[in-house]
C-alpha cells in the first residue's frame, strides 16, 4: 500500500524544489563536524575554514561530538551521510585528534548523498587567521572568488596530491561566474608541494600601480596556513565518477533546412539534385538496343526490303522493339 | 625565478594556475620563515602571471570597474547529486500522443448566462457551480428517496477518489520505470501500514509510549532478562524490567510436584469448608427457619390458606438434612437452635452444649 507523500506547506515545497537535483547546480555546502576528541588545532582550522565558507550560508559548523563518525572505516559513515542528508551538505571537513593520527582532518565530498571520495590530512604548523591579520582592513571581503596557485610536480604526478588539488578547488571554489570584475581580485589560495606535504596558504592580494594595463601583484598572508601531511585517501569508484562527471548533452532545436511556406502556397520545399552522369548510371536494361541486336535487325530488313519470299528471320527471339 | 613564469597551465575559468614543475630546491641552511618567504615570492610570481592574462583580456568598463568575461572552467568538478532525469510520461499523455490530441488553452473567465456576466472558470463564484444550484427539477428517471443535491456531492467525492487513485497509479508506474529520480522532487511514495485486522480503518500511528513498551518488552525477552545484553552507546536503561519466572525440573525427585498439587487442593477444599462456618449447612438451616415462619403464619390465618401453606411449607428435597426436619411447632426454639446446631458440622470444630 503507497500513498504519496505531499509538503503539507508551500514553504516545504520550496525547500525540496530547492535541494533537488537539477541541471545548474547549487553551490556546495560545507558540513564542518569534530568527533571524539578535538586539539585547539583543530578546533581554530574548523573555525577558520567555516569563517571563509559562511558567507550565503553555505557553510554549517556544529559544534557537539561525533562519536559515530569514523570516515575511513565500513560502517562510519552513515551518521555522515545522515547529517548530510539532513544540512543538504555536499561537502565536510571532519577534525579528530588521536595519539596514532594527531590534528586529522578529514575533507570529503558526497554524491547523492553517499560519500564520493574523502582525502585525510594532518595538519602541522598551523597560524589562524586571527594571529596572521586576517580578521582586520587588510582580509579579503568575504565571499569574494579566489585564485588558486599550485606548485610542484606532485600535483601531476602523484595521485593522492592531485586527488588533494581537486579537492581544494572544489572547496574553495564558490559559484562559477562568467564576467569577474578585476578590482574585486582579492584572495589567492597558495599550494606548494614541498617533498611530502602541502604547504596551504591564504594570501590576499593588493594590486599596485604599474606602468602597463596590468598592475603589480602584492600577496600579503593572511587566513590559516598549514601544512598537511597526506595520510589517507579514498577515490571514487570508476563508474560512480563517471556518474559524477556527466553533462547533460546539449540539444538545441534542429534547424529544418530547405523548407519554407507560404499560407498562400502551402509548404514549399527544394531538393538538390547530384550530378547524375546518364551513362554510368544504372537503369533498366534495353537490350534490343544493344549492338548486335540492332545490326540483325538492320540485316533482316535489307533481306526483307530485297525478297518478300524471304524466309523468316533465323534469330529465334522475337523482336518487340524497333 | 624566472622558469617559474615561463612554464605554467592556466584554467581561467576557474582562476587557477598550474606549474608543473618542481621549484628549485631550497638550501637547507634556511629557516622555516626564509622556505615560506621563499614560497610565498613564488607563488606571488605565479600569480602576477594569472594577472597578465587576466588583464590583457577583452573587457569593457563598467562604473565598479573592469569587467571581463571568463571563459569556461577547463578542470571538471563532479556534481553534487545526479542529472535530473524526465518524468515519464502518465498514461493520458502517452494515449493523447497516439491518437494526436493537441492540448488547447482555455480562457479564464467565460460568459456566465444565468447572471450575464464574465465569471471565472475555476475559483471563487465560477462558473456553473456546483455548490449553487438553488433547484434541482426532478427527472423521470430520478428514484423517490434519492437527495439530488447529495448526489452531486457523492458524484464529486466519487470522482476526487478517481483522479487521486489515478495521479498515484502514475506516480508508482513513473517510479517503477525510472526509479526514484523519476518523481517529482516534491513528492515521494511512502508505504502505509496495512491493518492488521482486516478492518477498512487506517491504522492509527503508534505513539511514542508504546513503541517504548514494546522495546522494552522485546529486550527483556531473553533468558536473562535483557541483564546481560549489549547495550548501544547512548542507550538510556529500562524502564519496565520484566518478572523471572522460575520452572519446575523436568524429573522430580524430591516430590515437589505433589506438594505443590497438595496445597492446590488443601486450598480448593477449604475455600468451600470453613473452620468456623459451614456455609452449605447454614444455608440449608436458614431455609427451613423461613419456612417455619411461614408455616406459623398460615396456621394463625386460617383454613384454605393452610392448605396452600403447607403446600408451600413442603420441604424442598434439597440436603437429606431438610427430610428430617419435621415442621416444629415450637418455632421460637429451633431458631435459637437452628443457629446453635448449625455450628459443629467442619472439620475442626468443637460441638457446642445446648
Amino acid at each position: 500500500m503507497l500513498r504519496i507523500v505531499k509538503p503539507k506547506t508551500k514553504r516545504a515545497k520550496r525547500e525540496l524544489e530547492k535541494r533537488a537535483p537539477k541541471l545548474e547546480e547549487n553551490t556546495k555546502k560545507l558540513l564542518l563536524l569534530h568527533g571524539t576528541k578535538v586539539s585547539s588545532v583543530l578546533r581554530g582550522v574548523l573555525a577558520d575554514l567555516f569563517h571563509l565558507r559562511k558567507a550565503e550560508g553555505r557553510a554549517i559548523k556544529y559544534s557537539k561530538k561525533n562519536d559515530g563518525v569514523r570516515p575511513f572505516e565500513g560502517g562510519g559513515e552513515t551518521s555522515l551521510e545522515f547529517l548530510s542528508q539532513k544540512t543538504d551538505c555536499s561537502q565536510f571537513a571532519f577534525g579528530s585528534h588521536s595519539k596514532k593520527r594527531p590534528h586529522n582532518l578529514v575533507l570529503g565530498r558526497m554524491f547523492d548523498y553517499h560519500v564520493y571520495d574523502m582525502i585525510e590530512v594532518g595538519v602541522e604548523r598551523y597560524k589562524s587567521l586571527e594571529s596572521l591579520g586576517g580578521g582586520k582592513k587588510a582580509s579579503p571581503q568575504p565571499g569574494s572568488k579566489p585564485c588558486f596557485a599550485f606548485i610542484g610536480e606532485a600535483f601531476e604526478a602523484r595521485p593522492e596530491f592531485r586527488h588533494l588539488k581537486e579537492l581544494l578547488v572544489d572547496l574553495f571554489r564558490g559559484e562559477v561566474i562568467e564576467t569577474l570584475n578585476l578590482q574585486g581580485l582579492d584572495r589567492v589560495f597558495l599550494c606548494t608541494a614541498a617533498g611530502d606535504k602541502v604547504l596551504f596558504r591564504h594570501c590576499a592580494i593588493r594590486l599596485k600601480k604599474s606602468g602597463s594595463k596590468v598592475p603589480r601583484i602584492e600577496l600579503v598572508e593572511v587566513g590559516p596556513s598549514m601544512d598537511m601531511v597526506i595520510r589517507r585517501h579514498r577515490e571514487p569508484s570508476d563508474n560512480l565518477k563517471k556518474e559524477a562527471m556527466r553533462i547533460m548533452p546539449k540539444t538545441t532545436k534542429k534547424k529544418v533546412k530547405n523548407v519554407s511556406g507560404d499560407p498562400l502556397v502551402g509548404k514549399v520545399g527544394r531538393i538538390y539534385m547530384p550530378k547524375q552522369d546518364v551513362g554510368e548510371m544504372a537503369l533498366a536494361k534495353m537490350k534490343g538496343l544493344k549492338r548486335e541486336r540492332r545490326e540483325a535487325a538492320a540485316a533482316r530488313a535489307v533481306a526483307a526490303d530485297s525478297g518478300t519470299e524471304a524466309a523468316p528471320s533465323n534469330s529465334p527471339k522475337k523482336q518487340r522493339t524497333e | 625565478m624566472s622558469s617559474i613564469a615561463s612554464d605554467y597551465e592556466l584554467d581561467i575559468g576557474n582562476l587557477l594556475i598550474f606549474h608543473g614543475r618542481d621549484p628549485p630546491p631550497l638550501s637547507s641552511s634556511m629557516t622555516e620563515e626564509e622556505r615560506d618567504a621563499e614560497y610565498l615570492e613564488q607563488g606571488r610570481v605565479l600569480v602576477q602571471a594569472l594577472a597578465d592574462a587576466l588583464f590583457n583580456m577583452p573587457s569593457t568598463l563598467d562604473k565598479v570597474g573592469r569587467l571581463v568575461n571568463l571563459p569556461r572552467p577547463r578542470m571538471q568538478l563532479p556534481r553534487e547529486k545526479p542529472l535530473p532525469k524526465p518524468r515519464p510520461p502518465t498514461k493520458w499523455e502517452t494515449f493523447a500522443q497516439t491518437k494526436g490530441i493537441v492540448k488547447r488553452k482555455r480562457s479564464k473567465l467565460e460568459f456566465d448566462e444565468q447572471n450575464d456576466e464574465w465569471r471565472r472558470r475555476h475559483g471563487y463564484k465560477r462558473v456553473n457551480d456546483e455548490n449553487d444550484i438553488p433547484i434541482i427539477e426532478a427527472k423521470v428517471s430520478d428514484e423517490p428517496g434519492v437527495d439530488p443535491f447529495l448526489k452531486l456531492r457523492a458524484d464529486k467525492k466519487e470522482r476526487v477518489a478517481k483522479q487521486e487513485k489515478n495521479q498515484l497509479e502514475n506516480l508508482k508506474r513513473a517510479a517503477k520505470i525510472g526509479g526514484k529520480g523519476a518523481l517529482p522532487s516534491t513528492l515521494q511514495l511512502a508505504a502505509t501500514s496495512v491493518p492488521i485486522t482486516g478492518t477498512k480503518e487506517p491504522t492509527k500511528r503508534l505513539s511514542k509510549e508504546i513503541v517504548g513498551q514494546a522495546a522494552g518488552l522485546a529486550s527483556t525477552a531473553t533468558a536473562s532478562i535483557g541483564k546481560f545484553d549489549k547495550k548501544l552507546p547512548g542507550e538510556k536503561p529500562l524502564k519496565f524490567a520484566g518478572k523471572h519466572r522460575k520452572f519446575l525440573p523436568v524429573v522430580d525427585g524430591k516430590g515437589e510436584e505433589k506438594q505443590l498439587l497438595q496445597d492446590v487442593l488443601n486450598k480448593v477444599i477449604s475455600k468451600n469448608s470453613h473452620d468456623i462456618l459451614d456455609v452449605t449447612k447454614a444455608v440449608s438451616m436458614h431455609n427451613v427457619e423461613e419456612e417455619g415462619k411461614r408455616a406459623q403464619q398460615n396456621r394463625k390465618q386460617g383454613g384454605k390458606k393452610r392448605k396452600q401453606s403447607s403446600r408451600d411449607a413442603r420441604p424442598s428435597k434439597k440436603g437429606g438434612k431438610l427430610n428430617h426436619k419435621v415442621v416444629s411447632k415450637s418455632p421460637g426454639k429451633s431458631g435459637s437452635k437452628g443457629g446453635t446446631r448449625a455450628l459443629g458440622k467442619g472439620k475442626n470444630t468443637k460441638r457446642v452444649n445446648r
